[in-house]
């Protein structure tokens, strides 16, 4: 398959991404928008790291390279873990806190 | 190099030995130490300046060469001193002189505190280190570190009283006025470095003989030297700073005022002849200051009303007949007089510190009369310097004025006619104030009358001193028609002054006649002064003698041209340009932060979306940027 069609598969649920999480107020719907957007990223990732070994590969069987991006997505998929989580927990706080998970609610920080 | 001169450093170095122990020690040593090592450091001086004198007589002149002082490129500035006939005659004058003024000064200024007394003390110290410097550098750069030097510790000496606000104003202007001549003393030096890229006298004045300057060149050092010596030597017209510089202690005024420091000007004159001579339009315009100078202050001094005023302004005349001597290419005749001169005027200014002394620190000639009998030996030794400066012979005043009439009038008889009016009004004003002094009856209070008394020893001993040097000071240059080989100034200075080859020569007889034309006149001069002020009593004063007591509105024009558009410059600076200006470009910076970060803080909405969304647009723009204009 053309790279073509994985970059824009990844922009688009990219722009998803963007888009929720600027218009929603929900604050699971943006946490979710922003794992879109992750996902967005990781997916070109591996797509690219794929093109790339394709292409060592073919000069050279013994080849590993562009295998590195596959392991950053790795990494991001860890940390997203780990986000997630964090994320998660500061939203049941919040529902606890205030009865509701709408972000404009929360705008306390500027005072 | 290993010559005996070498360790004439002493000479400069014992007054700034002497300053340093003064000045430092001046809040613990006791008045008597402070004195005693204050004239002995001077003392010292003048004992090795007798020295090399006499070396020098046997035909040892010297430069030593001691280190670089400066080193710039391919420029060398050597520390170095030149030891010959003129700087040798010099270190007599500035020594000896100096040294009985320090003695005098021990008894005069008794009445300050102990730590004045010290302050005081280095300063004078100070100021002879730095007189010497002048004369004894052997280079452009070390005499102006002298010449710049003398003018700091005169600043330091007029407003020594520093909590009179008009002896501090006194103070600046006499700084200020030297500083505009140091302008044009440092211009020259760089024009001289920027051709011939030395300073040392012996180079320069071997570059200049074998023509290495041009014309134009010539000129214009000798012209910008000549404004440094204008500030230095108080001519016009740079020279109202001499008169208020009288707010300085007498002493003061005898040492920096009449003795040394303006004939920094002369000398420097002198030890540049060379160049001088071989510029016909410098030459002019020094005679031309000098004779000007000589006349205005001379009729300025007839209606001064302040003993050390008159004196002053006498200074300045007698400053514009070395000036005018330097001008006409007698060179020796100039040295001669600043010699004779610095013996006289010494004496007259000591002699004023005696009767303001006497009189408990009155000035004002207006109170005083009838002094004579009362201070006998003041009135005795000021009638000495009197006649001196007055130019009756034998007395020195009368040979070394005569030297220089007599170059006026192989030069011209038009300035022959204005110097001898100026002698003859020299005359007049200073018998006048001999006679308001001294003569008729005493106009000041029954207090000041019982008051009145002679001062002690340490002051009297060193006017005797000077008044026999104003005697006899003129032997050591007869003119060579009355006593054959008489001259011996002249021929002891032959090596280092460019005799021009004497133009004409003037027959004796001619000489005579100046002679006895000059001393009939000047005696003339002094009994129309005994018949007019024997008597004297204070009344206002009309028409010119009314401008004269008002010194031609000099400083008022002065006031007028420079002082007032400069104070007005400034205030519109400090008013326009620095409140609206400046500060309006700082406060305006502050203004400019606090209103924009007013602004700025609108962005804080604490609206999470808000924030995102401009993430994104910047990130957007970002990669507009990167893609699409780059390139």
């Amino acid at each position: 398959m053309p790279i073509n069609y994985y970059i824009f598969l990844s922009v688009a649920l990219f722009c998803i991404g963007i888009v929720g999480v600027l218009t929603r107020r929900n604050a699971i719907i943006v946490f979710m928008c922003i794992e879109l957007m992750l996902n967005a990223v990781n997916l070109l990732l591996v797509a690219f790291s794929k093109m790339h070994h394709m292409k060592a590969l073919a000069a050279d069987v013994a080849s590993t390279a562009g295998t590195d991006g596959q392991l950053f997505v790795f990494f991001i998929m860890v940390v997203a873990a780990a986000e997630v989580s964090v994320g998660l927990a500061i939203i049941v706080m919040m529902y606890r806190n205030i009865h509701s998970v709408d972000i404009n609610f929360l705008n306390r920080l500027k005072h | 190099m290993n010559n005996v001169l070498n360790i004439v450093y002493l000479i400069p170095l014992l007054p700034f030995i002497g300053f340093l122990i003064n000045g430092l020690g001046r809040k613990w040593l006791p008045k008597s130490a402070v004195g005693i090592i204050g004239s002995g450091v001077i003392l010292g001086s003048f004992l090795l300046s007798v020295w090399v004198f006499f070396q020098v007589k046997g035909g040892n002149t010297h430069t030593a060469d001691y280190f670089n002082f400066l080193s710039v490129g391919s420029l060398t500035i050597p520390f170095a001193f030149q030891i010959d006939q003129l700087s040798s005659i010099f270190l007599l004058i500035i020594t000896g002189v100096g040294f009985l003024i320090h003695v005098y000064s021990t008894s005069y200024m008794h009445d300050e505190t102990k730590e004045h007394f010290g302050r005081y003390f280095a300063y004078l110290n100070l100021f002879v280190f730095f007189m010497l410097l002048l004369v004894m550098g052997a280079n452009y750069v070390i005499m102006f570190m002298g010449w710049e030097g003398v003018g700091l510790s005169s600043y330091l000496l007029i407003g020594y009283w520093f909590k009179n606000k008009s002896y501090n104003k006194a103070a600046s202007k006499a700084f200020v006025m030297n500083r505009i001549g140091d302008l044009a003393f440092l211009i020259a030096l760089f024009w001289i470095i920027g051709k011939i890229n030395t300073v040392s006298f012996s180079e320069v004045f071997s570059a200049a003989s074998i023509s290495k300057f041009s014309a134009t060149d010539i000129t214009g050092i000798t012209l910008l030297l000549f404004i440094g010596a204008t500030g230095k030597s108080a001519q016009i017209p740079l020279y109202t700073w001499l008169p208020d510089a009288m707010a300085g202690p007498t002493p003061v005024s005898a040492l920096i005022h009449a003795a040394t420091m303006v004939t920094a000007g002369i000398y420097m004159i002198a030890r540049s002849n060379i160049l001088y001579s071989l510029s016909e339009v410098t030459m002019t315009v020094v005679a031309i200051t000098g004779l000007l100078t000589a006349v205005l202050a001379a009729t300025i001094a007839l209606k001064q009303n302040d003993i050390k005023k008159v004196l002053a302004y006498s200074t300045v005349s007698q400053l514009g007949y070395m000036v005018l001597a330097m001008g006409l290419g007698a060179y020796t005749a100039g040295v001669f007089h600043v010699m004779t001169h610095a013996f006289f005027k010494a004496l007259l200014f000591l002699g004023a510190g005696s009767v303001i002394h006497a009189m408990g620190g009155v000035q004002d000639i207006r109170y005083m009369g009838g002094l004579s009998g009362k201070i006998k030996i003041t009135f005795i030794t000021f009638l000495i310097a009197c006649i001196a400066i007055a130019g009756i012979p034998p007395f020195s005043g009368f040979f070394s004025k005569d030297a220089i009439l007599l170059a006026a009038w192989q030069k011209s008889p038009v300035i022959y006619v204005i110097a001898l009016l100026g002698a003859l009004l020299t005359a007049f004003y200073m018998f006048r104030l001999l006679f308001i002094t001294f003569t008729g009856k005493f106009r000041g209070t029954e207090e000041q009358k019982h008051h009145l008394h002679e001062s002690p020893s340490a002051m009297t001993i060193p006017l005797i001193i000077l008044a026999i040097l104003s005697v006899v000071g003129g032997f050591i240059g007869i003119p060579n028609v009355i006593m054959q080989g008489g001259d011996k100034l002249a021929a002891f200075l032959q090596p280092v002054i460019a005799t021009n080859g004497e133009a004409h020569h003037v027959a004796a007889s001619t000489e005579f006649m100046l002679m006895g034309l000059s001393t009939a006149l000047v005696i003339l001069a002094i009994v129309a002064a005994w018949y007019m002020f024997r008597n004297y009593q204070y009344k206002e004063s009309k028409g010119l003698g009314k401008v004269l007591e008002n010194k031609w509105y000099v400083d008022e024009m002065y006031d007028a041209a420079v002082v007032n558009p400069l104070k007005k410059f400034g205030n519109f600076l400090k008013n326009v340009i620095e409140k609206s200006g400046i500060d309006g470009v700082v406060n305006g910076a502050g203004r400019l932060v606090q209103y924009g970060s007013r602004q700025f803080r609108l962005l804080q909405s604490g609206q999470t979306g808000s924030y995102i969304l401009l993430m994104v647009l910047s990130m957007v723009i970002i990669f507009i940027i990167q893609f699409f204009l780059r390139k």
